[in-house]
């Protein structure tokens, strides 16, 4: 794991390699707050007097059966979707619901979405390249040179998730689970301080699926994850902290074992036991 | 310096080679040769070069924006137009007092019309500096305005070839009408001097083509900067994953506006350099049909490689000029088939068959540079 202590290296942070963000208030613990969201489309709760508080550096699984929220959920945070009721807090400082899309992506939330999307066209290095957060406009984009420590950055995030060898190959001929690294790598290339990512092994391979439980956990700690997963083996694998949604509230939270062991979690997982053999 | 970065590449350094190459053996071949010598290349031939190499020009200009943005724009005979247009007010000015009628001021079909005046838009033409401003201006501007609306409202796709077809179309109408001023369906035409020099002279013919072909080789410089720069990678970004560009961040509605403007202005210039060669500018360029022929011209050439649109553009009109003498009922049949072949064997065009020889003959594919991976997208 000492490619991962790479990352630790904080020192080596050069101004213009830091997205404009205001500095996000962690000194009360939680970067992120959620007290009783509700959310109703035509009349249906998907989301239920939610309450949950994600600690800063904690890494999070958020499981539950198809319905349970945790989409809409993910919406909500990044400003997607807008609440009927309730509190969604980034640090103590940050109301998110007052905030749009692009504003909340600044902050330093970053998003992985189910499906991987890259630029097939362009190659590994050049996707990591166009992510790093920099001054997007025109002519700054036009005029821009890699310049040393922007190299470096890149490096740092190529070896972070194991495509230093591919960095010069179109995204286009990445594995499936290649590509969902290399989106991770381009959120990680704008020093997001929480990452939400959506069923990140859906369709990996075992050996892809350990190498991304390795990396998801190496994040962990220098930025907050929190994880979308309907596989319980690998939330097993990863998870120090579990929260359970049932019809878009918490069922049950705590720990791997804690809540497969809660006889509610079991009534709303009936075929659970069998998949997590 | 951004500007200068395609000179380290290699294909731009092969692309100006035999550009300047070609330049200095029809210059040779024309001047050094007595006219008795097989190989001696009359100002008839140096004139026809000439307009290829404008339109290799326009071929890079929709390049741009077809192969590295993904905008199919059907419309770009109309900025090819209007940069000619400006050119053609110009040279009516030019004419001076030599028109058939003998105005000293206006242009003959002003004269036949009966307007004593000269409408308040052709002031200013008389100088050379201001027209040749609005050769960029003007299919700038239009390009500004259209783009702008086009793409803050998200319109891309076919719907955007569409509208492109239809912007062409309109002005192909307007300037049929003689109110518009510009001569309606005869156009601009007759004209005399360019800069002071006679056009019809020999000299000024192989002048037009030498100054065709710098242009050519500067606009090549400047889309090749932007296409290597990473505002060119990220028009690649867009042009395969909108949605996802603009979740990183990019404001992808003024990147495209952006490249859809340098392209136009390259599209004027091209039209402003074609004018004097041919003789004439009339609506006819801004047919719908013009602008569909030259997205055939890159498609056969090869998309997002840009030499491979000059190559395209070149090839065509070779084409054309020879059986349009030979056999002309036969020409449409014949770029049909052209087309369809290149489709069927040739997905990549002509540059795609020199990219892979390439690619087999140094058989070790040398990844680093940037220029490898653009291959593979074109």
């Amino acid at each position: 794991m000492s490619f991962l202590g790479s990352l630790s290296e904080r020192d080596r942070v050069f101004d213009f390699l830091m997205p404009a963000q205001s500095p996000v208030d962690v000194r009360h613990g939680p970067i992120l707050y959620l007290e009783d969201v509700t959310v109703s489309f035509d009349g249906f709760k998907a989301i239920n007097d939610l309450n949950l508080t994600i600690d800063d550096g904690e890494l999070r699984c958020i499981i539950g059966p198809n319905g349970a929220g945790k989409t809409t959920m993910m919406d909500i945070i990044t400003g997607k979707t807008r609440p009927d009721t309730g509190k969604v807090w980034f640090g103590s400082r940050h109301n998110l619901l007052a905030m749009n899309e692009p504003e909340i992506a600044s902050l330093g939330i970053g998003r992985k979405f189910q499906k991987p999307t890259v630029f097939e066209a362009l190659s590994v290095f050049e996707n990591l390249e166009l992510a790093m957060a920099a001054d997007k406009r025109i002519l700054p984009t036009l005029t821009a040179r890699m310049v040393e420590p922007v190299r470096e950055r890149i490096e740092e995030v190529l070896e972070t998730i194991g495509l230093t060898e591919l960095r010069h190959r179109p995204a286009g001929i990445l594995s499936h689970g290649q590509k969902q690294w290399l989106e991770i790598g381009m959120l990680l290339m704008q020093r997001p301080r929480l990452l939400l990512v959506d069923e990140p092994v859906a369709g990996m391979t075992e050996q892809e699926m350990e190498r991304t439980a390795e990396l998801l956990t190496g994040l962990a700690g220098k930025q907050s994850v929190v994880v979308v997963e309907h596989d319980m083996g690998f939330v097993r694998s990863i998870a120090r902290k579990v929260t359970v949604l049932h019809q878009g509230s918490v069922l049950a939270e705590g720990s791997m074992d804690q809540v497969s062991n809660d006889p509610r979690v079991v009534e709303v997982y009936l075929g659970a036991p069998d998949e997590e053999a | 310096m951004w500007l200068t970065r395609p000179f380290s590449e290699r294909s731009t350094q092969l692309f100006l080679g035999v550009l300047i190459a070609a330049m200095t053996l029809v210059t040779f071949l024309h001047l050094a040769l007595p006219e008795s010598n097989p190989l001696y290349v009359n100002a008839y031939t140096v004139n026809l070069f000439g307009k290829y190499l404008s339109y290799a020009l326009l071929a890079v200009a929709v390049d741009l924006v077809w192969g590295y943005l993904g905008i199919l724009s059907l419309g770009h005979g109309a900025f090819f137009a209007l940069g000619g247009y400006a050119m053609g007010m110009y040279l009516m000015r030019q004419i001076g007092d030599r028109g058939v009628y003998g105005h000293p001021e206006l242009p003959d079909f002003m004269v036949f019309l009966n307007w004593d005046s000269l409408p308040w838009y052709w002031a200013g033409f008389d100088m050379a500096w201001f027209a040749f401003l609005m050769v960029l201006l003007a299919p700038g501007l239009l390009a500004l305005v259209f783009g702008f609306l086009a793409f803050r409202s998200r319109v891309t796709g076919v719907y955007l070839s569409i509208i492109t077809q239809a912007l062409t179309f309109a002005l192909m109408l307007a300037f049929f009408r003689n109110e518009m001023g510009f001569g309606g369906n005869n156009g601009l035409t007759d004209f005399r001097d360019i800069l002071g020099f006679n056009l019809r002279s020999d000299s000024v013919r192989l002048g037009l083509f030498l100054a065709t072909g710098v242009a050519l080789g500067l606009g090549y410089l400047i889309c090749r900067a932007i296409a290597s720069s990473k505002l060119g990678r990220v028009c690649v970004a867009t042009r395969d994953a909108e949605a996802r560009t603009r979740f990183l961040g990019y404001r992808v509605e003024r990147f495209q506006l952006f490249v859809f403007v340098v392209s136009a202005m390259l599209a004027g210039v091209a039209g402003a350099l074609y004018v004097p060669q041919v003789g004439i500018i009339n609506p006819s360029e801004f047919s719908p049909l013009f602008s569909i022929e030259i997205v055939l011209w890159v498609a056969l050439g090869g998309r997002a490689t840009l030499y491979g649109a000059v190559i395209g553009a070149i090839l065509v009109n070779y084409a054309k000029t020879i059986f349009t003498g030979v056999m002309p009922e036969a020409w449409l049949f014949a770029l049909g088939a052209m087309f369809v072949l290149v489709t069927v064997f040739l997905p990549k065009g002509v540059a795609g068959l020199l990219a892979y020889r390439r690619k087999n003959s140094t058989s070790s594919s040398t990844p680093g540079n940037t220029s490898n991976t653009k291959e593979v997208s074109a």
